[in-house]
């Protein structure tokens, strides 16, 4: 069962003063729980954010739904993200995708086996003039080749 | 040529931090707007004829007047939350130059007479955040922010908000109603945003870009900013340019330039052995020029409207004669689909049906009617709802059939591609 840590706690009471409404803090907040919970935000967590901004459950789980950088399911330890729109698309961002499917095994939003890796695809991350490109965890890689983002990949693993 | 305004010392990386940038003439503006009538400045930035960089191009300094003499307290939000397809200048001031963005802010405020802003930076981009972080602390420590700014009796505050992956939110209500703590959903204008804005009070919302600019007006007056462009749109502007070219690139050149100049000599023009088949001017949403209409439109507002299309957030999108255009109207059929909010009718259920009836061509499944019906649902999206997606998802569907009508018959016809060796559509997702 997933518990904020004393400092994950000091973080949400520092934001709901930090905006003019406390409701702006839940965006903030539900990032706090993702990153703490192994890039994931488990169910059990908003009944814990609910209580201590004092906000309904609602509220929270209307953010947790409609914004696409929250996961509700586990992920891999490297969140690997392949642009896949127009100007990405024109340069490979594709081949660069199924590439990284077939070479960790995993499709859609699966775990490879030894946790390490999930491969989505996504739409524009601006950074169009260096395509194809990769986003994994909080940071890009650019120009890229099919082995080239193999190797930064493990390297990171 | 380019015609460095905006970007003169985005290559020197002592530029982005406070001490660097004061070399280089920062915070300098800030000092002279403080010695201006903030109505002045607001006067000086409509006649320079600034408009809007974001994408819908309305005049920034028009937008600033909207504001209600009310006595209540107002709001600046800067919309960092680039995602238009084919778009990355935001990304670059904001990494190159935090400061930049952060004094004409402040001057902005100033002007308007607003004590808090925010800059609203897409969630991705997460190093323009750290960035933008540590110069807004920079700032703090240097009393540019905060109370009775440089002596001038003005206070101000300025914060970060970071979105969570949603488009929408780039549309300046859905910005509002996220910042708000609600889902990215747009609202119904009017009232607009400077009536009624962030928690009902007057708001504007400009782009990164816009509000880095006025400290050059500021800088050179009305008169040197309109040095450059043309007279309906003034000023340099700044192009990203994604695609086939040789040089991709963000690119700053005066208003006006012709497109076949930034193409073929900034950018390299295409890579050897290809053709120049289409260029998507503006961002994903705009409507397609062929080749053709490509090498005769010029960079402003006015010339691209002559072409029906827009000069939209300056994300010139430039294919070769080796692309798909049912592949390519298939990748944004998918991302607008993705992307609709699913409040109004039309855009929700529109961008569905593109969708799925362009991925049936692909797939073999189209009728020679179905063209017809996508001609029909896009005109169905247009000017029917509360935002502009849902016009920004016909646009390219429309256009794209229209001028490359041959490409779709020949695919619902013969089942594959009428570009040889173009396999990419039996990747779709």
């Amino acid at each position: 069962m997933f518990k904020l840590s004393s400092e994950g706690i000091d973080f949400v009471k520092k934001e709901i003063e930090r905006y003019e409404t406390r409701r702006s803090a839940i965006i903030p907040c539900l990032y706090r729980v993702q990153k703490e919970n192994k890039g994931w935000v488990p169910p059990e967590a908003v009944a814990e954010l609910s209580q201590l901004m004092d906000l309904p459950e609602a509220w929270i789980n209307e953010i947790l739904n409609f914004y696409t950088m929250f996961n509700k399911e586990p992920i891999g330890k490297l969140h690997v993200q392949v642009c896949c729109n127009i100007s990405c698309c024109m340069n490979g961002g594709r081949e660069l995708a199924s590439h990284l499917n077939k070479e960790f095994g995993v499709q859609g939003n699966e775990i490879s086996k030894d946790g390490n890796v999930t491969i989505t695809r996504v739409e524009c991350l601006g950074s169009c003039d260096t395509a194809p490109m990769m986003q994994v965890n909080d940071n890009y890689y650019e120009n890229l080749t099919p082995e080239k983002a193999v190797s930064v990949i493990k390297e990171l693993m | 040529m380019q015609v460095k305004v905006l970007s003169e010392h985005y290559d020197k990386p002592e530029f982005q931090g406070l001490e660097g940038y004061k070399k280089l003439g920062g915070y300098v503006e800030l000092e002279k707007a403080f010695k201006m009538d903030p109505k002045q400045i607001i006067e000086d930035v409509k006649a320079a004829g600034l408009r809007g960089r974001g994408g819908a191009g309305f005049p920034t300094g028009v937008k600033w007047g909207f504001l209600p003499d009310n006595g209540e307290p107002r709001y600046l939000l800067c919309n960092a939350d680039e995602g238009e397809p084919g778009t990355f200048k935001d990304r670059m001031m904001m990494e190159r130059a935090p400061h930049q963005l952060i004094e004409g802010m402040i001057i902005s405020s100033f002007a308007i007479g607003s004590k808090k802003s925010y800059i609203y930076v897409r969630g991705e981009y997460d190093e323009s955040i750290r960035i933008l972080t540590k110069a807004l602390d920079e700032a703090y420590k240097a009393g540019m922010l905060g109370k009775n700014i440089l002596g001038s009796g003005f206070d101000h505050d300025m914060d970060i908000y970071v979105g969570a992956g949603a488009y929408i939110c780039g549309e300046e209500t859905a910005m509002i109603s996220s910042l708000e703590g609600y889902k990215g959903q747009p609202k119904l204008k009017p009232p607009f945003p400077a009536i009624e804005g962030y928690l009902g009070k007057p708001t504007i919302v400009n782009n990164v870009e816009s509000l880095a600019a006025v400290k050059y007006i500021i800088r050179d007056g009305v008169e040197g900013y309109r040095k450059h462009g043309t007279e309906k749109s003034a000023g340099t502007k700044l192009f990203s340019v994604s695609g086939n070219v040789v040089k991709p690139g963000n690119y700053e050149i005066p208003l006006g330039m012709p497109m076949k100049t930034l193409i073929n000599d900034l950018c390299g023009g295409m890579k050897p052995g290809r053709q120049l088949k289409a260029v998507i001017p503006g961002g994903s949403s705009t409507p397609i020029l062929t080749a053709e209409e490509a090498m005769k439109v010029n960079m402003d507002y006015e010339s691209m409207a002559e072409f029906g299309t827009f000069l939209g957030s300056g994300a010139v999108i430039v294919i070769d004669d080796s692309n798909c255009m049912v592949d390519l109207l298939g990748v944004l059929m998918h991302f607008y689909h993705h992307e609709s909010c699913g409040q109004c009718t039309p855009c929700r259920e529109g961008t569905g049906w593109l969708n799925k009836l362009v991925a049936s061509i692909y797939k073999g499944e189209a009728k020679m009617t179905d063209l017809e019906l996508i001609n029909g649902i896009s005109n169905h999206m247009m000017g029917k709802t509360i935002c502009a997606l849902s016009d920004a998802a016909a646009m390219p569907a429309l256009s794209f059939l229209k001028k490359f009508r041959e490409e779709f018959e020949f695919y619902i016809r013969e089942g594959k591609s009428k570009v040889k060796g173009s396999s990419y559509a039996q990747m779709h997702h």
